[in-house]
């Protein structure tokens, strides 16, 4: 599913920044995988990569076979929108809109007709059990709630992997507990592909392969 | 890109900050509400201005009598003279550039009675052609004619505030007697002609009578007071000036380069100083219209930039999930473009009404007397410049929107 080899990433500035030094990297398909990393260690801008947020100097991303590289920010728009569902730790939804229209959303940029999407997301909320608060606006949820709604998100557009950066960073541990559950059901019942960005080392262990970053290559 | 779902989020977006949109917005409605407020007023102005010499031909001028002021013919300065019906004759044959030459004589403070009505205005004597000159705007009847020349008729053509005050309770007056002095007249016509440029008093109050009648129920010979004469089309006026005063001149041995004796008004000038006046009237209201306006769309812009800011975040966030540069630029744009227009129209909206208003407060006896309204042209091209300010005004928040990677959104946090 994806593939990297020799992933090289410099930032530019004053004092030229190189954070990935040769990345090889092989994740199946249906494999849920942790990243592990101290700060720094480049584990985010990795998952920028992944995520095609962000591009790369050297070597090759192949996502589900395509060739990731250079791609213009059009293409890279539909590309994350189509084949990716992003996880935040901060839930990263859209305030002014209710629970529903933060599910919607992905499925407007696709161009989906308004009915067909709004009865997409409220069945995507129904597996989230949160189908009681698809009227609801973010503000008015608790961390775990929002998290879930975040999920519904990712999943709507029926992606071929899921990016979780942190997702259980915000929430309490019970409730993180919850969630990792969530994910790992996802995992085993809808055969989802799943990278899970993390530091803490209980989610780290819930995973099939954990992949730790230091200093811009992978060890071990 | 622009389906119904564009246009609620566009909604959404902005109704989110509803003071802020509106104090955005009210710049540019008060931008084009100046902008065409003055444009309509400008035009309404000019109109009531040119009011003052409605009805006036542009190539007329006046020719009158005065003391001498240069020594002729051992005659001294200072010498009264009287310009005569032969003057027009000679007019008549020695320039030829001349159209129409029609003299006039005028006598101030007569009492004009009808019943127990009566008012003091003045006695104007003329002949038909001076309608060429100084238009009459007739509310009733017909103006002076030939037949009435001719045949010495005791007609009378009566001014507007002449007939309110001596038909008070209105109707057609034709064919009713005036009594001027010890002699009563028929009542032939009423003039609205309104204009302010007096020429022996102002219409409204005069009493025209046919000229050859005046001079002998006034007792004034063959004296007349005044030559209205109007050129030739191609002739300027300025041009044969000279000819005329020596023409008229010579016969009374007045020196005929005194141009204080023999007085010629020429009214292209008059004219001529109107329209640069305008001119630069109507650069002004463009300066100042376009510039307020433009004052509100930077506005927008500015304003535009500050929520692009604001929305760093979700605006990474839409990235994130897919939305396309493009997307991005235009609902920025369409923001900027909604916000303008809005705006805009109600501007343009209040001053049509204002516009409106004014025309029907200048109304009277249901006859316009000044056009204030702009026309529709003029409404739908500012509707259009709007438009294109708002795309302008969205410009540079849509090219910072942009800008912004998923990436800084999540880096905000």
């Amino acid at each position: 599913m994806i593939h990297l080899h020799g992933v090289h990433k410099t930032y530019a500035g004053a004092q030229p920044l190189h954070v990935l030094k040769g990345i090889d990297l092989d994740i199946a398909e249906g494999e849920l995988v942790s990243i592990m990393g101290a700060s720094g260690s480049g584990k985010s801008t990795l998952l920028n990569i992944l995520g095609i947020l962000d591009d790369y100097d050297e070597g090759e991303y192949r996502l589900a076979g395509t060739l990731i590289k250079g791609l213009s920010e059009t293409r890279a728009a539909e590309y994350r929108n189509r084949m990716i569902g992003f996880i935040f730790q901060s839930f990263n939804l859209i305030g002014f809109k209710t629970a529903v229209e933060n599910v919607e959303l992905p499925l407007f940029y696709q161009g989906v007709s308004r009915r067909k999407r709004h009865q997409m997301a409220m069945e995507e909320l129904e597996k989230m059990g949160l189908t009681d608060w698809a009227t609801h606006y973010p503000n008015e949820m608790s961390g775990g709630q929002r998290q879930r709604v975040a999920i519904a998100r990712a999943l709507v557009t029926r992606p071929q992997i899921i990016l979780a950066d942190e997702p259980t960073g915000a929430l309490d541990s019970k409730t993180g507990v919850d969630v990792m559950e969530l994910l790992k059901r996802l995992n085993r019942e809808e055969k989802i592909t799943m990278i899970i960005v993390t530091h803490d080392p209980n989610v780290a262990s819930q995973t099939n392969r954990i992949i730790r970053i230091k200093d811009g290559v992978i060890e071990g | 890109m622009i389906d119904l779902d564009s246009f609620h989020e566009l909604l959404e977006t902005l109704l989110r900050n509803k003071t802020r949109s509106f104090l955005t917005g009210f710049g540019v409605f008060w931008g084009v509400f100046m902008l065409v407020a003055l444009m309509g007023g400008g035009a309404g102005m000019k109109e009531l201005l040119n009011n003052n010499f409605e009805g006036f031909a542009t190539n007329s001028a006046m020719i009158w009598e005065q003391p001498t002021t240069k020594p002729y013919h051992g005659f001294r300065k200072g010498r009264y003279w009287n310009l005569t019906t032969s003057d027009v004759e000679r007019l008549h044959q020695q320039v030829p550039q001349l159209d129409v030459i029609s003299p006039m004589a005028s006598k101030w403070g007569v009492q004009a009675v009808h019943d127990d009505h009566k008012f003091n205005g003045n006695v104007k004597g003329l002949l038909p052609e001076y309608a060429k000159v100084e238009a009459p705007k007739l509310y009733y009847g017909r103006f002076i004619n030939d037949m009435d020349i001719a045949q010495q008729r005791k007609v009378c053509v009566i001014g507007k505030k002449v007939y309110k005050t001596l038909f008070p309770k209105g109707g057609d007056p034709c064919g009713q007697f005036i009594r001027l002095d010890s002699v009563y007249y028929s009542v032939v016509g009423v003039d609205y002609g309104g204009g302010n440029m007096n020429i022996n008093g102002s219409a409204e109050e005069s009493i025209s009578i046919p000229l050859s009648l005046m001079q002998r129920a006034f007792n004034m010979g063959e004296n007349i007071e005044m030559i209205a004469i109007t050129a030739m089309r191609g002739v300027a006026i300025s041009d044969i000036t000279p000819r005329i005063r020596e023409v008229i001149a010579r016969p009374h041995d007045i020196d005929p380069t005194d141009e204080k004796a023999v007085m010629v008004f020429n009214t292209e000038v008059l004219f001529g100083l109107l329209d640069s006046l305008f001119e630069g009237v109507d650069l002004l209201i463009w300066l100042v219209g376009i510039g307020t306006l433009l004052a509100g769309a930077i506005g927008v812009s500015n304003i535009m930039m500050v929520t692009v800011k604001e929305r760093t975040t979700e605006i990474g966030i839409r990235r994130a999930i897919g939305a396309t540069p493009r997307v991005i630029l235009v609902q920025i744009i369409s923001e900027s473009i909604l916000l303008t227009t809005v705006a805009g129209m109600s501007g343009i909206l209040f001053a049509v009404l204002i516009l409106q208003m004014l025309e029907l407060g200048f109304t009277e006896d249901g006859i316009v007397q000044s056009h204030f309204q702009v026309s529709f042209w003029t409404a739908i091209g500012a509707a259009a410049l709007l438009a294109a300010l708002g795309i302008l005004a969205g410009l540079a928040p849509a090219g910072r929107a942009m800008a912004i990677k998923p990436v800084d959104a999540m880096r905000e946090e």
